[in-house]
């Protein structure tokens, strides 16, 4: 593998924000994540929990509940508006003002042909949900206080809804109140859950879980769970399991089973807890298999049910989420420049002489003369970025690649197309829209661009498929063919014009763009097979850079390792050892030979955001230890300690 | 008591009573609890024992109530028996034989078929097993809901077994979770309604698992709050654990939970009534407390409490001839031997005791009474790893108001080392009463009572240090007074100093080498000038202080020494629990056993008898002042005592005392040794050797100078090399007499036996002095002479002309 140069970046400060509600559809196996800065974030369950899109935040609108209805997404939040999104263009297709000061949670029915959302002023508003945009339709019975939380009966004729310090249940075609269950003493009803069989769960800021027959209006059981509040709940598709998440942090399930083993009569009994969590569980979701949750500590948590998964499969293993599927990071080869990209503000750093420790000067601000070298700008708004005047159909890009030669400018747009912009040292001229096929109206994800010896490409990867287009020409190059599962990173070979692709489940391809065929590397994988502790990665890939020395090497990374696979070494068998780096060094020069394999791994790095080969070949590792993160959060709720 | 009977061990008491759950009869008026080989019924209202269950052979491992007829209990144990009684009037119903087992490394449950007959004696022959290894904890093993299953842990696996559908499930739980918590169950109990198991666990949490009948979407609820691993379930989900709280968990309310702390010591077993009114607690102090309702302790039956080691000696009270040694932690407890009860206890540290193991804490090494029992002093001590050590002497004098001991002189730091002995004074009649510790710090300390003197009168008197000793740097071991408290015997490694408390002048130092003294013990009444130790290196000797010389040794590997107060008879235990009683002047045991029980000997003690025997039998004679208590590793508490009820009488012939010990102890007694000067004592008593030698060596190792001339000595040199015609049997009793008076004037050590004991000792001294007068002029006869002639020293002259 060599020996590297190292700069180790450790600076920066990203720091992702608290989850705030959270919504799973079981169809799509898709959980929608909203955080406290508005922005959206659409995490793919059947792919490895690969977080496919992205949508950023916007200023001023908070979300509290996100609502799934069939393939469309909807928001409200304290802003008191309802928002669609458009996740095809990842960006909000439109609000509608509620009228009824802050809205704090929205929901739907079973039927998906009605929205509800409870407002501050105490009234629960029905829209109804039509094609293209969502229509009042009426009010139910005015409350006194604020409606904290809703949950729609399966048939659709009921409605649960938590208040300060009761619970009411109102029909839902007359409208009118039916009855409430009154607290004894000042609570908020954070959540209800309405199920089929009328029984209204409640978790309340006392910390209590309480169950009650929904058509008496009668206390069944109270679980005290917690000290401090219960603030969501989630129950299972098939109701036999409810979880309650905690503001210490905890999740607690509880399950309907009868008491005696051959007898029908079930009852909710608290069984398992779950502490993946420092702070408040603010979001949770009960998926098939497993228990999703997130809170004030940013992280999303993953814990399968181990009596619905396999043991000691991939399946069975939980998952952290920590930090983002995609590169924050950009690095600027030639110059050694580093961009790093915060929600509202860029950072660019240059890459110091290290004598030990302390090194770097900083440019804290947004823009940057890329003259010398490409870089790669993947920022969210790209409006407030680039210089004076920009064409009009640039107001929306996702990603942006410079040409090699940096005279033109490459941004992903609306519907899967792509701008191409021809830049100079003062201005810059829309040249060209590079266009999908027809009907296809999805969106560029991914985006690269490299020199080719004979003409210049650019590629975009739509969700699964990947697109080339030559971008002297601006035409459709070719296209790689679909493979099921989504691209993490893609990289164009520099000189040999390979385009290598990795997925979210940890395949790696690589197409030659002149014979436009898979290369004789990549199908030899292919049939070889990956090693299975390769596969059993559970973080994706998010960058591939090649090395500018050795043509062969390809280097790449997640969360926990980097790797360099050496193409002109033999790929690992099943039965070798993949982490072979440590055993390797110990071994005389004849016998390294003999082992070493092409994937050298190295692992002495954690929560690796980017590495990258500059080229005066040494290597920058940006990291972002999550003890960093942890310390930024707030402190958590007290608990006692024993023995403290 | 006239009756004659052998001498027999019995088990007296004090055996464990928290060995196995208890179980609490139906009407709740009866407690049944294993105890040694006994089940032991107690009233739960007045804790008293109401039954001794007596019929098994080997220790009862369970005891349960007959499901169908609750006047009627099952016993297990390990003869292999199982036993029903009728516990109301102690009377056993039908035994049942139960075949022997193959022995197989794990341990099995089976099923027993317990066949209808009419006889007392049924063999079960039926035999199934039901789960194979199993825990051999029975708290790990429990019936679920009617008996429909049985659910039983061990390790880290929790079995579930279905009768009806002979089917059995398997949990297993991770071996470490990532916090270090032990995941390994240590019981388990069922719900009787529900279908709930609660399972303990090793670090303290409790499982509650659901749905048990499914292989895969089992549950499992977590409940936690004891700190370290959960000892005892019950059904009621009460939970117990080394923190001595019992935690009642309300079930499917698992938030609240109601307790109740200081039971006093770790909870091992809890049993809860059938009506659930009452519940009981055993307790690794060898309690059982009886609890009304969860929140009133309402009675308390307290075993012989045994910790770790029995630190202190066992005692008797001299007041309340109560057996005494230390049980709870930082208390001595006084034990009844005649009522197998504990009477009460003294709080000695007199500071709360942290329930947490690993943790140092103060505790009780040492305690002694006086003679009279008004005082009693403890030592208490405590070594924290990295810390120095921290010692506590403490004096408590005996109030006769309270009728209990009151603490009289706090003495922190006696020593810089561990103390090693401590005796009192015996002396009754004397008038200040004096304490003597020896430490590892090479010192041993006089502590006497010194009448206040300072302005606070009304405080009394209170000790203080009066000596302090030492010999050439060595470290005293064990420490003796003389029965009338004139001489104070202090061991140094392999020397035995002699001390006047009086004066505090070292009067003699006795030697036997080549390894330290391990016990120390004067002889009492008519055997009073005796002074008795043994060795590392397996002797047993005894020193002569009149003469102060060596009167005999045997080689025997003694573990313990012990004196009889109240009759002259001294008992030691050998390694292999052999017993011997013998009087130390005289020549053959009066009793001797090869092995009075399984196991070692640890501790033992005379305890008087409250009326006299009148045995006339010669081997049970020394049994009738007082009785003999040990306490081994197995058995708690055993008594040594003539059983009367047996008419058959054991005669100890002669055979008996071909033992070694008599054989040793005769063929030394022949080989008299001459009162030496103390001064060259340490050489001359050193290795009694056969005859011939004797003399030689004698000859070789006396210094020149005090060495008659050589022709003089010649003829008497090559007589001793001659072989001897005649015993030295005949000595004349008059030249004995003679000899110690001599001695007495020589001496100036004042002799304050009663003249009535004189002769007799001096009969008993035997052979002790050569007599001038033996006119065949033996081997032995001449080394005599010739030793004589060297102690004589100048004199020898006049002695030899004499002769």
């Amino acid at each position: 593998m060599g020996e590297f140069k190292v700069h180790r970046v450790r600076f920066f400060d990203y720091m992702p924000s608290a989850i705030r509600a959270m919504a799973f559809n079981s169809h799509t196996e898709r959980l929608a994540l909203v955080r406290a800065d508005g922005a959206l974030e659409i995490f793919n369950f059947a792919d490895h929990y690969f977080q496919e899109k992205v949508i950023p935040g916007q200023d001023g609108r908070a979300v509290e509940a996100l609502c799934w209805v069939g393939q469309r997404l909807f928001s409200a939040g304290l802003n008191g508006e309802i928002t669609e999104y458009d996740l095809e263009n990842l960006r909000p297709r439109y609000t509608v003002e509620a009228y009824g000061g802050p809205i704090w949670t929205i929901g739907s029915n079973k039927q998906g042909t009605l929205l509800m959302v409870g407002c501050e002023d105490g009234t629960v508003k029905m829209f109804e949900i039509l094609k293209e945009r969502i229509q009042f339709q009426r009010n139910l019975e005015r409350q006194k206080g604020r409606i904290v939380s809703l949950s729609w009966h399966p048939s659709g004729t009921l409605i649960a809804a938590g208040m300060m310090d009761m619970i009411r249940i109102f029909n839902a075609e007359t409208g009118k109140e039916m009855q409430h269950d009154p607290e004894s003493r000042e609570v908020v009803v954070w959540s209800v859950a309405f199920l089929s069989d009328y029984t209204i769960i409640s978790g309340d800021s006392a910390g209590k879980v309480q169950i009650w027959d929904g058509l008496t209006g009668t206390l069944v059981r109270t679980h005290l769970v917690t000290k401090w509040d219960v603030l969501c709940l989630s129950v299972s598709q098939d109701e036999s399991s409810l979880i309650a998440g905690t503001s210490e942090g905890t999740v607690v399930q509880f399950q309907f089973i009868s008491s005696t083993v051959d007898q029908q009569e079930e009852e909710w009994v608290r069984t398992r807890t779950f502490k993946n969590h420092s702070h408040d569980v603010r979001a949770l979701a009960h998926t098939e298999t497993a228990v999703v949750s997130g809170g004030m500590d940013t992280q999303l948590v993953v814990r399968p049910l181990l009596d619905k998964v396999e043991k000691n499969t991939q399946e069975s293993a939980m998952r952290k989420i920590a930090l983002p599927h995609r590169s924050l990071v950009c690095c600027a080869k030639k110059a050694g420049l580093l961009l790093f990209q915060f929600p509202d503000h860029l950072e660019v750093w240059r890459v110091g002489e290290s004598d030990g420790h302390g090194e770097e000067n900083t440019h804290t601000h947004t823009h940057t003369h890329t003259h010398t070298h490409y870089l790669i700008l993947p920022s969210p708004s790209s409006s407030s970025l680039q210089v004076s005047k920009l064409p009009k159909d640039l107001c929306l890009g996702h990603q942006l690649c410079f040409s090699s030669d940096s005279t033109k400018l490459f941004a992903s747009s609306r519907h899967s197309s792509v701008i191409v912009v021809a830049l100079n040292q003062l201005e810059c001229k829309y040249l060209h829209t590079l266009k999908p096929k027809s009907g296809e109206s999805r969106l560029a994800l991914f985006f690269s661009s490299s020199y080719f010896q004979l003409d210049k490409l650019s590629i975009v990867a739509i969700e699964t498929t990947v697109t080339i287009y030559g971008s002297v020409c601006l035409q459709l190059h070719c296209t790689v063919p679909i493979y099921s599962s989504c691209p993490t990173a893609i990289a164009i070979h520099p000189t040999t014009s390979h385009l290598v692709v990795v997925h979210a489940d940890q395949q790696i391809f690589e197409y030659s763009l002149v014979q436009k065929e898979y290369t004789e590397w990549s199908r030899k994988l292919q049939k070889q097979g990956l090693h299975s502790l390769w596969l059993e990665r559970d973080t994706p890939v998010t960058h591939v850079t090649f090395s500018l020395k050795n043509p062969a090497h390809i280097i790449l990374h997640d969360m926990f390792m980097f790797c360099i696979i050496d193409q002109s070494l033999p790929l690992p068998e099943s039965k070798t050892l993949l982490y072979n780096q440590m055993t390797l060094r110990s071994l005389p020069e004849q016998e390294r030979i003999r082992h070493s394999h092409a994937f050298k791994i190295c692992k002495n790095f954690k929560h690796v955001m980017c590495v990258s080969l500059l080229e005066d070949h040494s290597l920058v590792v940006v990291e972002r230890p999550l003890l960093d993160m942890m310390s930024q959060l707030p402190a958590p709720v007290r608990q006692k300690k024993f023995a403290t | 008591m006239v009756e004659h009977g052998d001498i027999r061990v019995v088990h007296r008491g004090g055996s464990k009573i928290n060995f196995r759950k208890p179980v609490i009869t139906n009407d709740s008026r009866f407690l049944l609890c294993a105890s040694g080989e006994s089940v032991k019924v107690f009233s739960t209202s007045t804790e008293e024992c109401i039954h001794d269950l007596r019929g098994h052979t080997d220790l009862v491992t369970g005891v349960l109530i007959k499901p169908s007829n609750h006047l009627q209990a099952f016993s297990c144990s390990a003869d292999g028996t199982v036993r029903l009684w009728d516990f109301t009037d102690g009377i056993l119903i039908k035994v049942r034989l139960l075949p022997s087992i193959v022995v197989c490394p794990l341990f099995q449950l089976v099923a027993v078929h317990l066949p209808q007959s009419g006889d007392q004696l049924v063999e079960a022959r039926e035999l199934s097993a039901v789960l194979t290894g199993i825990s051999s904890n029975p708290a790990a093993t429990v019936f679920g809901r009617g008996g429909e299953y049985i659910a039983s842990a061990n390790g880290l696996q929790l079995e579930v077994y279905f009768f009806k559908k002979q089917k059995a499930y398997r949990f297993s739980l991770k071996e470490d979770n990532k916090k270090g918590g032990k995941n390994t169950f240590t019981c388990v109990a069922c719900h009787p309604n529900d279908d709930c198991i609660a399972t303990g666990h090793e670090d303290g949490k409790i499982r509650l698992w659901r749905n048990f009948n499914h292989k895969k979407e089992y549950t499992y609820s977590t409940l936690h709050w004891h700190h370290s691993a959960v000892s005892s379930l019950s059904t009621n989900l009460l939970s117990g654990g080394i923190e001595s709280v019992l935690v009642q968990w309300r079930y499917n309310q698992e938030n609240q939970r109601d307790f109740l702390p200081r039971l006093g010591a770790a909870i091992t077993h809890i049993a809860v009534s059938p009506d659930g009114a009452l519940y009981c607690t055993s307790h690794s102090d060898n309690k059982i407390t009886i609890i009304q309702s969860c929140v009133k302790v309402s009675a308390v039956i307290q075993g012989l409490v045994k910790g770790e080691s029995v630190g202190t000696d066992l005692m008797i009270d001299p007041r309340s001839k109560s057996l005494v040694l230390n049980g709870k932690p930082g208390h001595l407890q006084f034990y009844s031997l005649q009522r197998d009860k504990l009477l009460y206890n003294l709080d000695i540290v007199q500071q709360e005791y942290i329930h947490e193991s690993g943790l140092q804490q103060f505790e009780v090494v040492k305690a002694a009474f006086d003679a009279s029992g008004n005082w009693l002093a403890t030592v208490e001590e405590r070594k924290q790893k990295g810390a120095e050590l921290e010692l506590n002497l403490k004096l408590w004098a005996f109030d006769e108001q309270t009728q209990s001991f009151v603490l009289n002189t706090t003495i922190s730091a006696p020593h810089e080392a561990q103390i090693t002995g401590m005796c009192f004074s015996h002396a009754t009649d004397s008038q200040t009463t004096m304490l003597v510790s020896t430490s590892k710090d090479g010192h041993f300390k006089a502590w006497q009572l010194a009448a206040q003197s300072q302005t606070d009168a009304d405080e009394g008197p209170s000790w203080s240090c009066d000596f302090v000793g030492a010999y050439h740097g060595l470290v005293p071991e064990c420490c003796s007074f003389s029965a009338d408290g004139s001489l104070l015997a202090v061991s140094f490694q392999e020397v035995v100093t002699v001390w006047s408390p009086a004066s505090w002048e070292l009067l003699t130092t006795l030697s036997q080498p080549p390894k330290a003294i391990r016990n120390l013990c004067f002889g009492r009444l008519s055997c009073s000038k005796y002074l008795l130790g043994t060795t590392d290196s397996n002797l047993l000797c005894c020193w002569n202080l009149l003469t102060c010389s060596l009167e005999w040794s045997t080689s025997m590997d003694v573990s313990l020494l012990l004196a009889d107060p109240l009759s002259e008879n001294m008992a030691a235990f050998c390694c292999q629990a052999g017993l011997f009683v013998f009087k130390p002047s005289e020549p053959r045991p009066l009793f001797s056993q090869k092995a009075v029980c399984s196991g070692m000997v640890t501790r033992a003690v005379f305890a008087p008898r409250e009326e006299m025997l009148e045995s006339c039998e010669e081997s049970s004679q020394w049994l009738n002042r007082s009785q003999l208590y040990f306490l081994t590793q197995y058995m708690v508490n055993n008594t040594n005592r003539s059983a009367v009820k047996e008419k058959k009488s054991l005669v100890i012939d002669d055979s008996v005392a071909m033992t070694p010990f008599y054989l040793l102890l005769g063929k030394h007694r022949q080989q008299q040794q001459g009162g030496d000067d103390p001064q060259s004592g340490v050489s001359a008593e050193r290795t009694p050797l056969p005859q011939g030698s004797v003399a030689i060596k004698e000859l070789l190792q006396t210094p020149a100078h005090v060495l008659p001339s050589t022709s003089f000595l010649c003829s008497m040199f090559v007589q001793s090399l001659l072989i001897s015609v005649t015993d030295s049997r005949e000595e004349s009793k008059h030249a004995e007499e003679e000899m110690e008076s001599e001695k007495e004037e020589e001496d100036s050590e004042e002799e304050i036996e009663s003249s009535r004991t004189r002769p007799e000792q001096q009969a008993a001294v035997g052979g002790g002095e050569a007599a001038e007068s033996a006119a065949p002029a033996m081997t032995k006869a001449q080394v005599r002479e010739l030793r004589r002639v060297k102690k004589l020293d100048h004199s020898w002259l006049a002695g030899l002309l004499d002769s």
